[in-house]
């Protein structure tokens, strides 16, 4: 619509001196385009005809039909790594909504240490996941980490030795990592709520419990359906995270459906299926963002990523 | 003004429920950082006998001695050029795109870039990474970082044309009108009016993508090899590999790694966090 009227106003007084204008500015658009059709939408259609293909990532791309999924399809990795994918999905948004709203009305409070809180707060942001990752590795240590420092005994576990508590601990390092992000989406939306409401909230003697139930989170609706679908759609690309703290282990506990690609495709040499497996992660993602959209009612969602 | 009125009423009495709350996350936010910061300074004998949260007392910058033996200079350069040299041009190039799709006349071609690039916005990285091998290896670009910056470039794209666009698009138009009654041509319009209106929104992207590129280990992971080109967050897990006894060694490279990007959040907080939800909201 923008577009539209852009167009239609330029026309009108320059005339055909805009036309010219106009064509050649398209193509200002080219370099951008040429660059992300080479590496984002060739590899996106690329992924799905590797599938139909065997590679061992050295030698020749030969086509194989449906060898590459009929394996894919067959090896029970898969079964597996989609159901640790859902239970971090799972955990880590359990985990992370309630934490992230907490935080988000607390740091939308005009109080100055919670300005100095929230310079904290946002430090995990900063970081890189491979970094995060080694330094709670390194922390969890059962011999020299956190149980010793703190002189709490009952947490000098084997955290990443135990396939249960290793899943816990990805959990909690993905929420530890992610809940700033959340809450500084959080913190926005709720500075946003008109300030009417509440205080008719308090003419009517309403609490902050109350206030928080029956005005905050109704208003929160679009911003939870939002960051949720930022969580759980990005739940299934977590890489860098889990191949550096536990490599997918210990065995398979902790391998979600991101690394079993990269084990199949780069460790395994078996890039046909690693490519079935990406496939996988894009269909489900598109139906996942999809099924968000239909919670939050039409195209709400999407006015709010385009920031609208 | 409003937004502390609100608060300020909402919050009336204290709220010692709240205080508890976030002063606890805060610890568990503080903690592994602090822990970080004190580890890196002791010697790899005293991280064996000392409680992991008491500082040393007898602090040593051996750690940070050996990291640069390691050669954490040469990965910080590498992480530098391919942040640069991805960034520079991912912003430029997204520049021009949005100021095409929001000035030039509204035509097929304009119309399905912009569909083109939205549709990015759903690409996953990860997704994409075995074509992108196989692209690279054909293009005889494996383990170069010239590898690590045409992928990153195109990963910025997306976000960076939404944003851009929604920038320019806030213009008001009788600016540009304005401009070219006097005579100014498009090309002049982009350089003298949108881009300098357009600042806060390229300052937020670079800032955006810059950090997601220095922070990025896939696509090294898969696209290199030689220890020479590791940029640091590869270096980082091979230290860890390598060095994983020396505790104090690991930690120190891991807050040099981090360093730059800390610098960056002291200087402009505001803009890195505007720009880590750029796209999102405004």
């Amino acid at each position: 619509m923008t577009l539209a009227s852009v167009g239609s106003v330029k026309t009108a007084p320059i005339g055909s001196a805009t036309n010219v204008h106009g064509r050649s500015l398209a193509w200002l658009a080219v370099p951008a385009l040429v660059f992300f059709i080479a590496f984002g939408v060739i590899p996106l259609i690329g992924v799905l005809a590797l599938s139909f293909t065997t590679w061992d990532g050295i030698g020749e791309v030969i086509p194989s039909g449906l060898d590459s999924w009929r394996a894919t399809l067959t090896n029970p990795g898969l079964p597996h790594a989609m159901w640790v994918t859902f239970q971090v999905m799972v955990l880590s948004w359990l985990f992370q909504t309630p934490m992230s709203i907490l935080l988000g009305v607390f740091l939308a409070g005009a109080q100055k240490y919670r300005a100095l809180y929230s310079v904290l707060y946002f430090i995990p942001l900063l970081l890189s996941s491979a970094a995060i990752a080694i330094t709670f590795k390194a922390l969890l240590d059962p011999n020299f980490g956190l149980g010793t420092g703190l002189a709490l005994p009952f947490l000098n576990q084997d955290w990443l030795g135990e396939p249960t508590l290793a899943l816990g601990v990805v959990v909690f390092v993905v929420s530890w990592q992610y809940i700033p992000f959340h809450s500084l989406i959080y913190q926005g939306a709720v500075r946003q709520i008109p300030t009417s409401m509440y205080e008719a909230a308090q003419i009517d003697g309403a609490g902050r419990i109350r206030q928080f139930f029956s005005i905050t989170l109704p208003q929160l609706k679009n911003t939870i359906i939002t960051s949720s679908t930022l969580m759980v759609v990005g739940s299934l690309t977590f890489f860098d995270l889990i191949y550096v703290l536990t490599a997918g282990g210990p065995g398979d506990a902790t391998r979600v459906l991101a690394l079993e690609m990269y084990k199949t495709g780069f460790q395994g040499n078996l890039m046909g299926p690693a490519s079935c497996i990406a496939v996988i992660l894009v269909v489900v993602g598109l139906l996942l963002a999809l099924l968000f959209r239909r919670i939050g009612g039409g195209d709400e969602t999407s006015s709010q990523l385009e920031g609208a | 003004m409003a937004s502390a009125a609100v608060h300020g009423g909402r919050f009336r009495s204290i709220n010692w429920a709240a205080g508890i709350f976030s002063t606890f996350w805060l610890l568990i936010v503080m903690l592994p950082i602090y822990w970080i910061v004190i580890t890196s300074i002791k010697s790899q004998a005293e991280y064996f006998v000392t409680n992991p949260f008491v500082p040393s007392s007898e602090p040593t910058l051996d750690a940070y001695r050996l990291v640069f033996e390691a050669g954490i200079v040469r990965y910080f350069v590498n992480s530098v050029i391919v942040t640069i040299g991805a960034v520079i041009p991912a912003v430029a190039v997204s520049f021009m795109a949005a100021f095409a799709i929001i000035r030039s006349k509204p035509n097929r071609f304009i119309r399905s870039s912009n569909s083109v690039f939205l549709m990015g916005l759903a690409i996953p990285l990860q997704a994409t990474i075995i074509p992108v091998y196989l692209i690279i290896i054909r293009l005889h670009l494996y383990d170069t970082l010239l590898a690590l910056i045409l992928p990153s470039i195109a990963f910025a794209i997306p976000l960076s044309v939404l944003v851009l666009s929604n920038f320019i698009r806030d213009v008001p138009n009788e600016l540009f009108e304005s401009m070219r009654l006097d005579g100014a041509s498009e090309w002049q319009t982009l350089w003298r009016l949108a881009l300098p209106l357009t600042r806060p929104a390229l300052v937020t992207v670079t800032i955006y993508n810059a950090l997601l590129i220095w922070n990025g280990f896939l696509l090294p992971l898969v696209l290199t090899q030689s220890p020479d080109l590791r940029v640091l967050p590869l270096a980082l897990w091979t230290f860890q590999g390598q060095y994983g006894i020396n505790v104090p060694a690991v930690l120190a490279a891991v807050l040099l790694s981090a360093l730059p990007i800390l610098a960056l959040y002291v200087v402009g907080r505001r803009q890195l966090l505007s720009g880590l939800t750029a796209g999102f909201s405004k």
